[in-house]
């Protein structure tokens, strides 16, 4: 073996350790949800035939036909609106002469480190004063305001890296503000865009304890939120319903990732660079 | 061409300019900023959530500063951070060293599947791990089969192993992340750094001393951020797997932040501690930014 065959050889030795560390947690409950019902498979063993009956027990246990549909409501509209918003200031940040554009955007910077874990009070009393707590709406503003300071931060990079000289030569033709940004800039962003709509679809989606304070109602829980009443109320119950009911919430993002897992990756290296 | 040169248009101040930042603000300031002041408010009274809010001062900071659990609960996040960032910037930096200059088939699949433990929800990675650890679970079935039984135990539920148990989650989510990040910044190191190093002599440590830690900086900062802040946040890994438990062996502070609202009517008490938090990791995102800034 030569010198360059046995650094690709360690490389690929590394590669393949981490690979299986990182699949194996995921393979075991696999496994689990896949084997015969009643029957406790241990630790190493493949199951003995493919059965699906533990996914339809967690599907319908779990009620997860309401769960998946209210998930995805709170995620379009938290995407939607926080796309819309975003994608307005970060051009006014960026390419509008603003007065005051600094303090603004270090006001910016405070929700950009805030752990939103301590204001959950705050929310949960909030909405419950207006009357909204278990609502879709309960879990969806605090969401968007959430979700802001990082896609303005995120669009306002990528508004920077358009040439200026296209959008000054639709100002020199007597374009206004709103058409430069829809007709040259926009289509310009279309990748960004996408990206971190894919962001914001994950961490909307995956969202748990501000669901797990706002709702009471078993039929308004998120996937992630009926998972877990799932998982606790049986936490002694049989393990292999549990692990198929967190593949049915794993399931679209997932499906998700395997199309358009670059983006996922380079989002969440370069955006989190970029802050 | 472009009359570059000649005539630059500026887009003119106007009022109107701040039609456009308005929506954002607005879901900013109601939905980040107002909660903030609230819970900084409220730091400062005695509430159980239903009466009056009673103004105390800084009481419910000092209660909670003397108070045991809860400074055993900040002690837990510290020694979680070792787990959730030490130990996977340390393996990614160590495999990142190894890794210059080498290009490997199959790069696009390893990366892909080694950053999937980021994209899952965390109650979703729990109770895989859950499983993992269980009584009868893949762990300890494997010790049996080592013939090691007398180690096998519930971790979860142990006084001594949960905590650890907990963060080697913590690693396993963040290793990839690391690796991925670091990888990808040593592959934009110009060669010729390399190159120089190598005519000096330096050997493969110094190399990684001298020239791979230095140029990662950027990459560095970013992986401290991120993996120490959600090392200090962290409630849905440890509501999934342990609650807290057994005892209080696992309890965080945001655990207490839920369970003091939520549970025990201590709203109060919870708000400065959710304050306490917030402080926490201001703190120490400065540290890490100042620590790590350019040197020049």
């Amino acid at each position: 073996m030569n010198y360059k065959n046995k650094e690709k050889f360690i490389a690929h030795a590394i590669f393949l350790t981490g690979t299986i560390l990182v699949l194996y947690p995921f393979f075991s409950i696999l496994f689990l949800a896949l084997s015969e019902p009643g029957k406790r498979i241990s630790g190493f063993v493949l199951p003995s035939g493919i059965y699906f009956d533990n996914f339809i027990k967690a599907w319908v246990g779990g009620s997860f036909n309401t769960a998946l549909l209210n998930s995805f409501i709170v995620v379009v509209f938290v995407v939607l609106v926080t796309l819309i918003c975003a994608t307005l200031a970060a051009y006014a940040f960026e390419k509008l002469n603003i007065f005051g554009i600094t303090p603004l955007f270090a006001l910016l910077l405070i929700g950009l480190v805030l752990p939103y874990e301590s204001i959950v009070i705050s929310y949960y009393y909030g909405m419950r004063s207006l009357g909204l707590v278990n609502t879709h709406l309960s879990l969806i503003l605090p969401q968007i305001g959430l979700s802001i300071p990082f896609s303005i931060f995120w669009l306002r990079a990528s508004f920077k890296s358009i040439p200026k000289s296209l959008s000054e030569a639709a100002m020199i033709e007597g374009a206004g503000r709103w058409v430069i940004l829809i007709k040259i800039l926009l289509p310009q962003m279309i990748p960004a865009l996408l990206t971190l709509t894919v962001l914001l679809f994950m961490w909307t989606w995956n969202e748990f304890l501000l669901a797990l304070i706002m709702i009471q109602d078993a039929d308004m829980r998120t996937a992630p939120l009926a998972l877990s009443y799932f998982a606790g109320n049986k936490r002694y119950g049989d393990p292999a319903i549990t692990a198929a009911a967190a593949i049915w919430v794993a399931l679209p993002v997932l499906i998700i990732y395997i199309f358009l897992q670059r983006r996922f990756i380079s989002g969440m290296v370069t955006g989190s660079i970029k802050e | 061409m472009s009359n570059k040169n000649i005539y630059r248009p500026q887009s003119k101040f106007q009022y109107s300019s701040y039609l456009y930042i308005f929506p954002a603000f607005v879901f900013y300031i109601l939905f980040v900023l107002f909660p903030l002041g609230d819970t900084l408010y409220t730091s400062f009274t005695e509430w159980n959530g239903i009466s009056e809010k009673k103004w105390v001062g800084l009481d419910q900071y000092i209660k909670n500063l003397s108070d045991k659990k809860i400074t055993s609960s900040i002690k837990h996040s510290f020694i979680l951070i070792i787990f959730y960032s030490f130990l996977p910037i340390i393996i990614g930096l160590l495999i990142a060293g190894l890794m210059i200059r080498v290009k490997i088939r199959g790069m696009a699949t390893y990366r892909a599947i080694l950053f999937l433990p980021q994209i899952l929800s965390m109650i979703v990675v729990g109770i895989s791990w859950r499983w993992i650890y269980a009584p009868k679970g893949p762990l300890n079935a494997g010790l049996d089969y080592l013939g090691l039984e007398d180690v096998s135990r519930a971790w979860l539920g142990s006084f001594d192993y949960s905590l650890i148990a907990v963060g080697l989650i913590g690693t396993w989510v963040m290793f990839g992340f690391t690796m991925i990040l670091f990888i990808a910044g040593v592959q934009k190191i110009p060669s010729e750094l390399y190159d120089a190093a190598k005519v000096d002599g330096a050997g493969a440590i110094s190399e990684f001393f001298n020239v791979t830690l230095p140029n990662l900086r950027g990459e560095i900062i970013v992986a401290l951020i991120f993996t120490v802040t959600l090392a200090l946040r962290n409630f849905d890994l440890i509501y999934i797997t342990t609650g807290g438990g057994p005892g209080t062996s696992t309890m965080i502070p945001s655990m207490f932040i839920y369970k003091k609202a939520f549970q025990m009517g201590q709203v109060g008490s919870a708000s400065s501690l959710g304050i306490m938090l917030t402080l926490m990791i201001f703190t120490l995102v400065s540290i890490i930014l100042i620590t790590f800034r350019e040197k020049k």
